[in-house]
């Protein structure tokens, strides 16, 4: 499961990164998103990655060692809502220059 | 500090919070009442620093627990001298901007008011709290609404700046979260205070992950703090904003600053064991290439706003230079210059406007610069003239002017010459006792290029000086509202404050420096905070 997780974090940041490198806005954005997932799935991952355990302690009996760290799930719910936020935001600012350049290049003229 | 004293730590930050929230209900039609609510609500904010400041200058450190969860499992907010004085500065630049804005920019698009208290809110959080994560949410906060400020008055310029700034702030962020989730993966703690208690008893393997991650993090205040060459954005952001929002932006860069100054010595300060002192190399050639990257920038531009956003670079390397010394004397110096050019920056900025405004527009378009950006000007969009032509207003414009020149350039009378000199003596005179064998050679580049930066400052602004003042033949007096000369003339006194109350001053910077360096207190005051005992209830 690691090797596997691994992997995909690196493909997205990959992908993401040379998106993030191109000329037109709409790569851009694409590019932050897979950013964004990639870098929401390595915080997950510094939780350590259990299967079958829950975040939440259902008894006051058991050990602590039984339960996922609830933590990292918290962080990349937040990350997830503000990295959602700024992505809408990035879009609008994306169509009004659009709109007032005419072009979807990031720089608003062809080189 | 007890009862309502005690509840006044958070107050910087909620009270924009509901003061925002409560303008965004409003719309536009009641811009009046928008303003009003919003100058109140700074106000009142410029009031509560003062009173925090004075508490965080005779107290011990003030810790509020939110929630009343103890330390290192709850979210603590921190409240000591030196975010204390972050945030009155934070506080009188929003008060200056904000006036400035009320003579006509806050109409020039829509919610203003509201995202100007969120970014109060954002910047003041960003000062309080201790914790990592939480540091995150405010950044975000800031951010999020220094984009839509970034915006405001719109236009193709703005939104392709933007559209840049956007991008860059967002990458940022993404290593502020890996950076943030590899020291939480090692540590298992986001607490600050409790970090600095863990990190000597890291192993080896996990101190190499550690050190990563911090470096990671770093990238992110970095970038925000503008050190070359992860600054570039802020070239292209700052000259297209709005003249209120850029001298409220000022203070975003020093929040970098703020954090790396608060970070370091607390993370790699002597009791660190091995990671003693890691990243200060780094810094310390950053800032200075920094220093050197924003001084050939003034010597090379012609349009004022950018002469004044490569004077933000020379300021932001001067600081980071600072950080990466890591001596409590240096550090005190480099305090004084950091508000002292904050507010400098910050009064050129509005300074800029008023100037501007009498020039023919378009003036400027021989700037290479602007011209590479490929826009025409777009000041259009407020055709209404405001304000009355005074006779006396050019020599109103040109003493401020004279003013801004001495800040910057770090000549006498005012504050810029005193913070200067306390930072000079300071790299004069290694704090450490072994060094007898005389001055550092990073300390003479440091020496160097701070005076050079001072040298170059003054020759740049005596040819746009001169342009803008003597040259214009036909020059028409420019109409400036009585209440936008308030804030530029208010912000340049408060640095004529500085240099006359230099000593009152300088103790509090030392002060703040000596702790800022010593920070077993900041960790103790931290994880011992006591928990407010639970109300008696009826049961």
């Amino acid at each position: 499961m690691e090797l596997l997780l691994a992997i995909s974090i690196g493909i997205l940041g990959g992908s993401g990164v040379w998106l993030l490198l191109r000329p037109r806005t709409y790569q851009v954005i694409i590019g932050l998103s897979l950013c964004s997932y990639a870098v929401n799935l390595f915080i997950f991952s510094m939780g350590r990655l259990r299967s079958g355990a829950a975040p939440i302690l259902s008894s006051r009996t058991g050990s602590l060692a039984d339960y996922a760290d609830p933590l990292p799930q918290a962080l990349v719910l937040t990350a997830i809502v503000i990295g959602f936020a700024t992505t809408a935001l990035f879009l609008v600012v994306l169509l009004a220059s659009r709109g007032l350049t005419g072009t979807d290049h990031v720089d608003g003229q062809e080189q | 500090m007890d009862g309502w004293a005690h509840h006044l730590i958070i107050a910087p930050i909620a009270l924009p919070l509901v003061a925002g929230a409560l303008l965004a209900v409003y719309d536009e039609r009641r811009q009046f009442l928008k303003g009003l609510i919003n100058l109140v609500s700074t106000l009142i904010t410029l009031y509560i620093a003062i009173v925090l400041l004075q508490q965080a200058d005779t107290s011990a450190t003030g810790v509020y627990l939110l929630g009343n969860w103890p330390a290192p499992f709850g979210i603590v907010l921190v409240l000591d001298r030196l975010s204390a004085m972050m945030l009155l500065l934070t506080a009188v630049l929003a008060c200056a901007s904000l006036i400035f804005s009320l003579a006509r920019w806050h109409t020039a698009g829509s919610h203003f008011h509201t995202l100007f208290q969120f970014l109060l809110m954002g910047i003041n959080g960003c000062f309080l709290t201790g914790d990592l994560f939480n540091l995150f949410v405010f950044f975000e906060v800031m951010l999020a609404s220094s984009y839509g400020l970034l915006l405001h008055g719109s236009g193709p310029r703005r939104v392709q700046a933007s559209l840049h700034y956007i991008a860059v702030n967002l990458t940022a962020s993404f290593f502020f979260l890996v950076g943030v989730s590899l020291i939480y993966g090692v540590t298992g703690t986001l607490n600050m205070a409790d970090l600095a208690v863990r990190i000597p008893t890291l192993s080896i393997e996990n101190r190499m992950l550690f050190e990563a991650g911090a470096a990671i993090l770093g990238i992110a205040f970095l970038t925000k703090a503008a050190m070359w060459p992860l600054g570039l954005w802020l070239l292209s952001a700052y000259p297209a904003a709005a003249a209120p929002v850029a001298a409220i932006f000022a203070v975003l860069s020093k929040v970098g600053v703020y954090v790396l100054l608060r970070l370091c010595p607390l993370l790699f300060g002597t009791p660190a064991g091995e990671t003693t002192g890691y990243g200060a190399t780094f810094l310390l050639v950053g800032g200075l290439a920094t220093i050197a990257f924003g001084m050939l920038g003034v010597l090379a531009s012609q349009a004022m706003t950018r002469i004044a956003s490569f004077s933000l670079l020379v300021s932001s390397g001067t600081l980071l230079a600072a950080v990466g010394l890591s001596d409590a004397q240096i550090t005190g110096g480099a305090l004084l210059y950091l508000v002292s050019s904050t507010l400098t920056i910050s009064a050129f900025f509005l300074l800029i406007e008023l100037i501007e405004r009498g020039q023919n527009p378009g003036a400027d378009v021989i700037a290479i610069t602007a011209e590479a950006l490929g826009e025409e000007e777009d000041e259009e969009e407020l055709k209404e003239e405001v304000g009355t032509r005074f006779a006396a207003t050019p020599a109103v414009l040109g003493a401020c002017f004279v003013g801004c020149v001495l800040l910057l350039t770090g000549l006498p009378p005012l504050s810029g010459f005193v913070a200067k000199l306390a930072l000079l003596a300071a790299l004069f005179a290694p704090a450490e006792q072994g060094a007898t064998s005389g001055i550092p050679t990073a300390n003479w580049v440091f020496i160097v290029l701070l005076l050079l930066s001072g040298l170059t400052a003054l020759l740049a602004l005596s040819r746009v000086g001169i342009r803008a003042f003597w040259a214009p033949i036909d020059a028409v007096v420019p109409r400036v509202l009585l209440v936008e000369f308030v804030p530029v003339v208010c912000l340049l006194l408060l640095t004529l404050g500085l240099a006359i109350k230099g000593g009152p001053v300088m103790r509090y910077m030392a002060e703040t420096a000596r702790a800022v360096h010593a920070p077993s207190s900041y960790v103790d005051a931290v994880l011992t905070a006591p928990r407010i005992p639970p109300a008696e209830t009826g049961r």
